[in-house]
């Protein structure tokens, strides 16, 4: 393998980007296995849900901005509070990291796609076909009502007649194939795809955090995939499993349910750290402080997740033992959180902060952690939560976790890596007035919640009595999710004239360290015409000029250079250290993942209705393009 | 910058200390007047003083981090990266955890162990709505608790239905009502008062509605009430309350409601021996005065939607004796 620093003439590049070219108009819109594409898709269609699910939140507010107000039925309250945690965790959280991942990744560790883009398209199209399954329920009237927890009894036949819980039962169940698939990529993409060189304590933090995602997806998914399905058994088909008349448990839905649902947490949490871990060292023009106490702290956090998922339980009367070591363990979990905290904060105080729009929500991120984690402690002690649990407190602690420590990266991540994405800055004024809009909406919003909760306001509750002393502070939060909402509107605003008017964007508009600016902005289809040669944790930073490996005679080393992209390849390779192994040839574009994720479906929509037509035309129906894409692999 | 930034941390201080002491007489789980309640509100201000130091000193050190480079070139310091990393991110934490979990279980040691003779109080959790069994007194009611100051009570929790949690902030924490399982929650009273109730876990529609009451007396006044309580109550007085105890029998009521002492054993809805005793109508839905139980009588459904009461075609000479009868029953 040669290393050169000879960029190709433009008319190679041409004949590239001939080669990679997807097929045009809507074809091609279905048939695309660009790791680009499909992640800026998931992207943009999660922050769809977002929007739906935010809309949903402030109506929720108008309800309870006054006590006893009938804006809203008591009905269409459970089906809004429902749906909306349930979209927010599971149609735009979770997805949308892995959207950014399906995009950053490939580009981060220097290789032109995922491991199997087929199984990548696969991953977005059962995503969005079970995003629109659950809406559309609102469609025959019966959204889940059940919350987004689903907990039985409530949830089976007898107490749930309706359609409504089978919209949540068998979306989860669907939307779980995604998240595992996807998970699955991520793993071996990371493992096999990284650009020579590039060994695993080189590996960009984000990229760890995208590793440990995965794995605690293939682990914890599973739980909640059984609860839901042994939920849709009970309902579909009469079993029993969580009915305790007839020899089933109710705790153990619940068990099912929460192994998968703290897990969950650190799974939306993690990846939101590894972007302000790409973020902070960036702005503070300096190396991360702590990567291999960083990255320890990843995988504990992993790890020690497993263990915390019966706090949420600690009001069912489980045996006080048996609580105490959860206690334990939830209280143990903080201190590699507190490890990165501090890693970030010495990476800011032995450098130079730039206060820029992916900045500020950086340390806007760490200003509510910072309360979120506390409170996470706090709940951890388990004679605290008995008072705390399910109560409003608890409202604003995952808030300040899931929304504070979760969509604030998530939001500097979007002015961070837009412009690489789109290939236009995002305007930096207005990013800054809509940090603050939504710091301070949010704070406004989500810290009286702390107080109503020792006012002894309980969850889910679709109106309350005046007199108790919560009046006010209702009113002053559903004004807070106003201006919350207002600060998100600006960004919206900020992307779309972005996209007309905004600045071009160079290469690496921050100067950053990773890989993914040492493209184009947006990047090509085969992301490097030949694939860089790492030597060291920040190859923009330390290799510059960037060194990139030239194509060799035998198979190892065919795909690292134009020779390797025009062949429409890449190179594998193993180890830790991350030498050449193989060349892996990407699959053309091709419309089989979608068609398999159609059939299943109109299998899920042949259950729901219970119409055994339907379910087997969707089993036959991705049958079909489940063989049909295994033959055509075997002639490649 | 930082003086601002303090100057908000103050005033969130302030907000909570305000907020959470300022309310007594609703359902402040920091204004404590049972045992374990008391025991919760010590560990709390235990870590809302640890949480404020903590957020003062680590908030501080996010500012002055942001801040100290800002003219563009790094400053240098004594306090070496991985200082930061061992005390601020592995030492001082694992400190202050190490006392939480010290505190945790002396306190959790401390709370819900069986007491000697405690009162037993038996409450289900029905949708949407408490049945409460005293069933060493033979008296059975709904939605208030009369408990006795100073005197530990156990209280049973079962549901044959959804998941409830019974909550009074003021006395003690949650405990859940689980089909298939008793829980017991164990508690005593310090001070006689009325405290306000919520079932804490969502159980479908009327979730928002399943309030209740617990009222904490005297001894003496405790021992009076269930023997008051264990007799079947008096027989209607006025001739409007005897026509409404008739009409109850004929009309679909004792189809769903027990008052002990006549015909009527329905078990579907509350007991209503001594309804006219109680506060509120529909587990806290509306106040129990006569013109909300005629509101009630006829449109349960307008004033507590999903409720298994249904709508009833009634006269207004129904509604009259029936309201009569019912706020009769003490």
């Amino acid at each position: 393998m040669a290393t050169t620093q000879i960029r190709p003439a433009s008319e190679e590049l041409e004949e590239l980007e001939e080669v990679w070219e997807d097929d045009p108009g809507i074809p091609g819109f279905f048939s695309t296995v660009d790791h680009k594409r499909i992640g800026k898709r998931y992207i943009y269609t999660c922050f769809i849900f977002f929007f739906v699910g935010g809309l949903i939140a402030l109506a929720m507010r108008v309800q309870l901005a006054t006590p006893n107000s009938t804006f809203l039925s008591a009905d269409s309250y459970n089906e809004l509070f429902t749906v909306h945690g349930t979209t927010m965790i599971f149609l735009f959280n979770t997805p949308v990291l892995a959207g950014f991942g399906n995009y950053l990744l490939p580009m981060m560790i220097g290789t032109r796609d995922m491991a199997f883009p087929r199984l990548n398209a696969f991953s977005y199209w059962v995503f969005v076909f079970a995003g629109i399954f659950f809406f559309s329920s609102f469609l025959i009237g019966s959204p889940p009502d059940g919350g987004w927890f689903a907990y039985t009894p409530l949830t089976t036949k007898p107490f749930s007649p309706g359609f409504n819980l089978d919209f949540w039962g068998l979306g989860v169940a669907f939307v779980g194939i995604s998240t595992t698939v996807g998970a699955i990529n991520f793993i071996v993409t990371t493992f096999k795809l990284r650009a020579p060189g590039m060994s695993l304590n080189r590996l960009p933090v984000y990229v760890w955090s995208m590793l440990v995602f995965s794995f605690m997806v293939i682990f914890a998914v599973p739980a909640v995939t059984v609860a839901a399905g042994l939920l849709e058994l009970d309902r579909i088909f009469g079993t029993a499993f969580f009915a305790p008349g007839a020899g089933g448990s109710t705790l153990l839905y619940q068990h099912l349910f929460w192994f998968w649902g703290h897990p969950e947490v650190y799974i939306l949490f993690v990846p939101a750290t590894g972007m302000i871990s790409m973020i902070i060292p960036v702005f503070s023009r300096r190396p991360i402080a702590g990567y291999l106490w960083i990255v320890t702290a990843l995988v504990a956090i992993g790890f020690m997740s497993f263990g915390v998922w019966v706090h949420h339980m600690f009001a069912t009367g489980m045996p006080a033992l048996a609580l105490s070591f959860f206690a334990a363990v939830s209280l143990l979990i903080a201190v590699p959180s507190g490890v990165q905290f501090f890693a970030w904060i010495a990476t800011m105080w032995h450098g130079a902060v730039r206060f820029t729009t992916p900045m500020l929500f950086a340390i806007g991120f760490l200003l509510i952690f910072l309360l979120g984690g506390i409170t996470g402690v706090m709940v951890a002690v388990l004679p605290f939560d008995w008072q705390a649990t399910d109560s409003y407190f608890i409202v604003a602690h995952f808030h300040y976790v899931l929304n504070g420590a979760v969509v604030f990266p998530i939001f500097g991540a979007l002015y961070f890596w837009l412009p690489k994405i789109t290939g236009r800055m995002l305007n930096e004024r207005l990013g800054r007035v809509s940090f603050w809009t939504m710091f301070v909406g949010f704070n406004v919003t989500f810290f009286p919640m702390h107080i109503l909760g020792f006012l002894g306001m309980p969850r889910r509750v679709y109106t309350y009595s005046s007199g108790l002393g919560w009046d006010t502070l209702n009113l002053l939060i559903s004004v807070g999710a106003f201006v919350f909402a207002l600060g998100v509107l600006l960004t919206l605003i900020n992307f779309v004239v972005s996209q007309r008017r905004g600045e071009r964007a160079p290469d690496n508009p921050w100067n950053a360290d990773s890989l993914e600016w040492a493209t184009t902005s947006p990047p090509p289809d085969f992301n490097f015409e030949a694939i860089p040669v790492v030597a060291s944790r920040h190859p923009l930073w330390d290799q510059q000029p960037l060194p990139v490996a030239d194509s060799g005679p035998d198979d190892a080393t065919q795909g690292f250079g134009f020779a390797g992209a025009h062949d429409h390849t890449t190179p594998i390779t193993g180890g830790l250290r991350s030498v050449p192994e193989g060349t892996m040839r990407i699959p053309e574009p091709t419309v089989l993942p979608c068609v398999l994720a159609f059939g299943l479906a109109v299998f899920v929509v042949g259950l729901l209705a219970q119409a055994l037509i339907v379910g087997v035309a969707g089993l036959v129906i991705g049958a079909v393009g489940l063989v049909w894409w295994a033959w055509r692999t075997g002639e490649h | 910058m930082s003086r601002l930034r303090h100057t908000a941390v103050f005033a969130w201080v302030l907000a909570i200390v305000i907020g959470i002491s300022a309310c007594s007489g609703s359902t402040s789980a920091v204004d404590a007047h049972g045992s374990e309640a008391r025991h919760i509100a010590g560990l709390w201000w235990l870590m809302f003083g640890l949480a404020v130091g903590v957020y003062v000193v680590v908030g501080g050190f996010i500012i002055v981090a942001a801040l100290r480079g800002r003219r563009g070139t790094p400053r240098r310091s004594r306090i070496s990266q991985n200082m930061f990393i061992t005390v601020g991110g592995v030492l001082v934490p694992a400190l202050i955890l190490l006392v939480l979990a010290v505190v945790t279980v002396t306190t959790t040691g401390a709370l819900r162990k069986a007491g000697n003779n405690p009162v037993r109080i038996e409450v289900t959790g029905e949708r949407w709505w408490w049945t409460v069994r005293y069933p060493d007194r033979q008296i059975v009611t709904a939605n208030e608790l009369h408990i006795p100051v100073g005197q530990p009570v156990a209280i049973g929790l079962e549901s044959d239905n959804v998941v409830h949690s019974f909550w009074v902030p003021e006395l003690a924490g949650k405990v859940d009502t689980i089909p298939g399982q008793r829980n017991v929650l164990r508690f005593t009273a310090e001070k006689a008062g009325t405290y306000l109730g919520v079932c804490a876990e969502f159980c479908g529609i009327q979730h928002a509605h399943m309030g209740f009451r617990v009222i904490a007396q005297s001894a003496g006044a405790f021992e009076r009430w269930t023997t008051a309580h264990a007799e079947p109550p008096r027989e209607p007085t006025s001739e409007l309350a005897a026509d409404g105890a008739l009409r109850f029998q004929r009309l679909p009521c004792a189809g769903c409601h027990t008052v002990r002492g006549s015909q009527a054993h329905g078990t579907v809805g509350p007991d209503l021996t001594d309804f006219g005793s109680r506060a509120t109508i529909g587990a806290g839905a509306v106040e129990n005065d006569p013109s909300n139980l005629a509101r009630w009588v006829r449109h349960a459904q307008s004033i507590k939607p999903g409720a298994l009461m249904p709508n009833l075609t009634l006269s207004d000479d129904d509604v009259r004796a029936l309201v009569s009868y019912l706020e009769s029953l003490r």
